[in-house]
């Protein structure tokens, strides 16, 4: 069953097109990666998908529902999350609190019951703390919880992303670049972390230029290049694809 | 779906990480905190200085400390905590103060009907600018509230049939039961019960989903949003919420001194406020409640400089935004905790 179906989208920005008529579908609980050289237009996609962009035409469908006109924080609340090609943290706030800030959706909002401090409210955000907390050992943060987030390596930022996104209980979630900076003992920690949400369920749309790493995990892959679907389907038919493989992949690969 | 799964499969992980990431309090984290250290430090303080001053200046001074106080309490909360810069909000204390002046004294409305309806129509001015005004980042937002505390400053002093003009206009005692409050010590307790409390609902607020959703639109916008964090509801709820703070102070200040004027709302006033909650210390309650202290006293006590008065505020200021560039608060707190380890 398809999660996600993106249908004819184009974007155009002034004369540009970052991205032309494309259609592809997300099936749920797999690992779906996007590849492309740089300006394929991959992040602009992710930002037509989240909402940070309205499309010129064509739409985006999650669950059959129509996204259209939809705010970024609305679609997050219809089980969306994603992380961010260059790090998008808050530094004044601790690493536990930037996690917590991933649950927000989870707990009660109203301004009367913070002013007031009300047990409900206490107690909801007690368990947030908690979570947060099991989430961060879950990414492999155990040692960072109660960390200024500006004390942290950027791996580990990397990883404080993904903890953000888990602990908003994502259907689907937006990975861009989240292997980029990371050395191979890190890549390979991510590619088990992906695995691992993948078996619980979790549909994962992946932006990634680290090819082993996409092609050990993704069930599906669409190749973009010049904001168009040059192919898609199976690690095995995209590696061998003749287009692919001369605007992006090389013959070395 | 997913959820469900995702919190079984997690929660072996999490006996560890509850161990790993549990609360470690000590005794250093007590003392410091504003909630326990912080409250016990302002409560003791308000209780204490009537014992040490005396005479109806010092009272004044005491007085207008806590005016101060409270409105930069609300402030820190928009600037400080959500980033979001207000050069504007003497003009909202000045509309809560003209609109408490102008009911009691024009129309005869009891105080604290006029006291609230001041506040409602601030709350509602800023309620309706909140949303295009708030679109606008950093110096725009800054300027865009210059520009309104400036529009709001000229109708005070332009339509003096109503205002009084730049002459300002006298008010009428506050009553309460047909109780008048004239005795400077009544209405210590009255601001003093008031600024613990706005500190308390303030601290309760940063303690809360909502103060964390205020301070991630301080940190990063985009990440706010993406957690389903209504960006520009936040921004109109703690604005609004300043707004009505600084309005609510604006008339009772009016009351206290039975007199108000132009420059209440005015561009200088605003500034002040401002300089209050960075001197302070950004994103610190104890900082706004030490920022009031410093900013309402240093002036009074450089009289004696007499012409150079303006020359060293000038430099205190400078000198503070140098070597503590946090603000005075955050950065010895800092200090102690390296110090202390």
């Amino acid at each position: 069953m398809s999660m996600l179906r993106i249908e004819s989208l184009t974007k155009q920005f002034g004369g540009l097109r970052a991205i032309e008529d494309l259609s592809f579908d997300v099936r749920e609980g797999e690992v779906h990666s996007v590849i492309g050289p740089n300006g394929a237009g991959k992040t602009t996609l992710f930002n037509l998908i989240t909402g940070v962009y309205q499309p010129t035409s064509g739409r985006v469908l999650l669950d059959g529902q129509d996204l259209s006109g939809k705010a970024v924080h609305q679609r997050s609340a219809l089980g969306m999350s994603r992380t961010f090609q260059n790090l998008q943290l808050c530094l004044n706030m601790t690493a536990r609190e930037n996690v917590m800030l991933g649950g927000h959706l989870g707990l009660p909002g109203s301004l009367f019951s913070s002013l007031l401090r009300l047990p409900h409210l206490t107690r909801a955000d007690r368990r947030c703390r908690a979570r947060a907390a099991e989430l961060m050992d879950y990414v492999g943060l155990g040692d960072y919880v109660d960390r200024d987030t500006t004390a942290m390596p950027y791996g580990a930022l990397k990883r404080l992303e993904i903890a953000r996104a888990l602990a908003a209980n994502p259907k689907l979630l937006l990975l861009d670049e989240p292997a980029a900076g990371l050395n191979a003992n890190e890549t390979a920690a991510i590619e088990h972390l992906i695995r691992g949400l993948c078996q619980e369920g979790v549909t994962v749309i992946l932006v990634e230029h680290d090819m082993k790493l996409v092609m050990n995990i993704s069930a599906h892959i669409v190749a973009l290049n010049y904001g168009q679907k040059l192919a898609e389907g199976t690690a095995q038919e995209i590696r061998n694809h003749p287009e692919v493989i001369a605007a992006y992949l090389g013959a070395a690969a | 779906m997913s959820a469900n799964t995702m919190e079984t499969s997690t929660s072996t992980a999490a006996a560890t990480a509850i161990v790993a990431g549990g609360e470690r309090t000590s005794w250093k984290d007590v003392v410091f905190s504003p909630r326990y250290g912080g409250l016990a430090a302002l409560l003791l303080v308000v209780l204490a200085t009537p014992l040490f001053i005396d005479g109806v200046y010092q009272f004044d001074m005491a007085i207008l400390v806590m005016i101060n106080a409270a409105v930069v309490i609300a402030l820190n909360l928009l600037v400080g905590y959500a980033g979001q810069v207000s050069l504007g909000h003497a003009a909202f204390f000045g509309l809560g103060g003209y609109a408490t002046a102008i009911l009691t004294t024009r129309y005869e409305w009891p105080s604290l009907l006029a006291l609230g309806a001041g506040v409602v129509l601030v709350v509602a001015i800023a309620a309706v600018i909140a949303r295009p005004i708030l679109r606008l980042k950093g110096y725009y937002l800054a300027m865009a509230t210059l520009g309104l505390g400036m529009i709001i400053y000229l109708i005070i002093t332009q339509e003096s049939w109503l205002t009084g003009g730049p002459d300002g206009t006298s008010v009428a005692p506050l009553e309460v039961y047909g109780y008048a409050v004239y005795d400077e010590i009544v209405w210590y307790w009255l601001l003093a019960a008031l600024v613990v409390v706005m500190y308390w609902l303030a601290l309760n607020i940063i303690d809360s989903p909502v103060g964390r959703a205020l301070r991630a639109l301080h940190g990063s916008e985009i990440a706010a949003d993406n957690s389903g964090i209504d960006v520009n509801h936040y921004k109109t709820v703690v604005f609004v919420l300043s707004a009505g703070v600084a309005a609510l102070m604006g008339g009772l200040y009016a009351f206290y001194s039975g007199f108000i004027a132009p420059s209440t709302a005015g561009f200088m006033h605003s500034i002040e406020l401002v300089v209050m909650v960075v001197l302070g210390g950004m994103a610190s309650l104890v900082g706004s409640v030490v920022g009031a202290v410093l900013m309402t006293l240093l002036p009074q006590y450089l009289v004696v400089l007499s012409e150079y008065e303006w020359l060293v505020y000038g430099l205190v200021l400078m000198l503070v935004m140098i070597f503590m560039p946090r603000g005075l608060v955050p950065t010895l707190h800092g200090l102690i905790r390296r110090v202390t380890g």
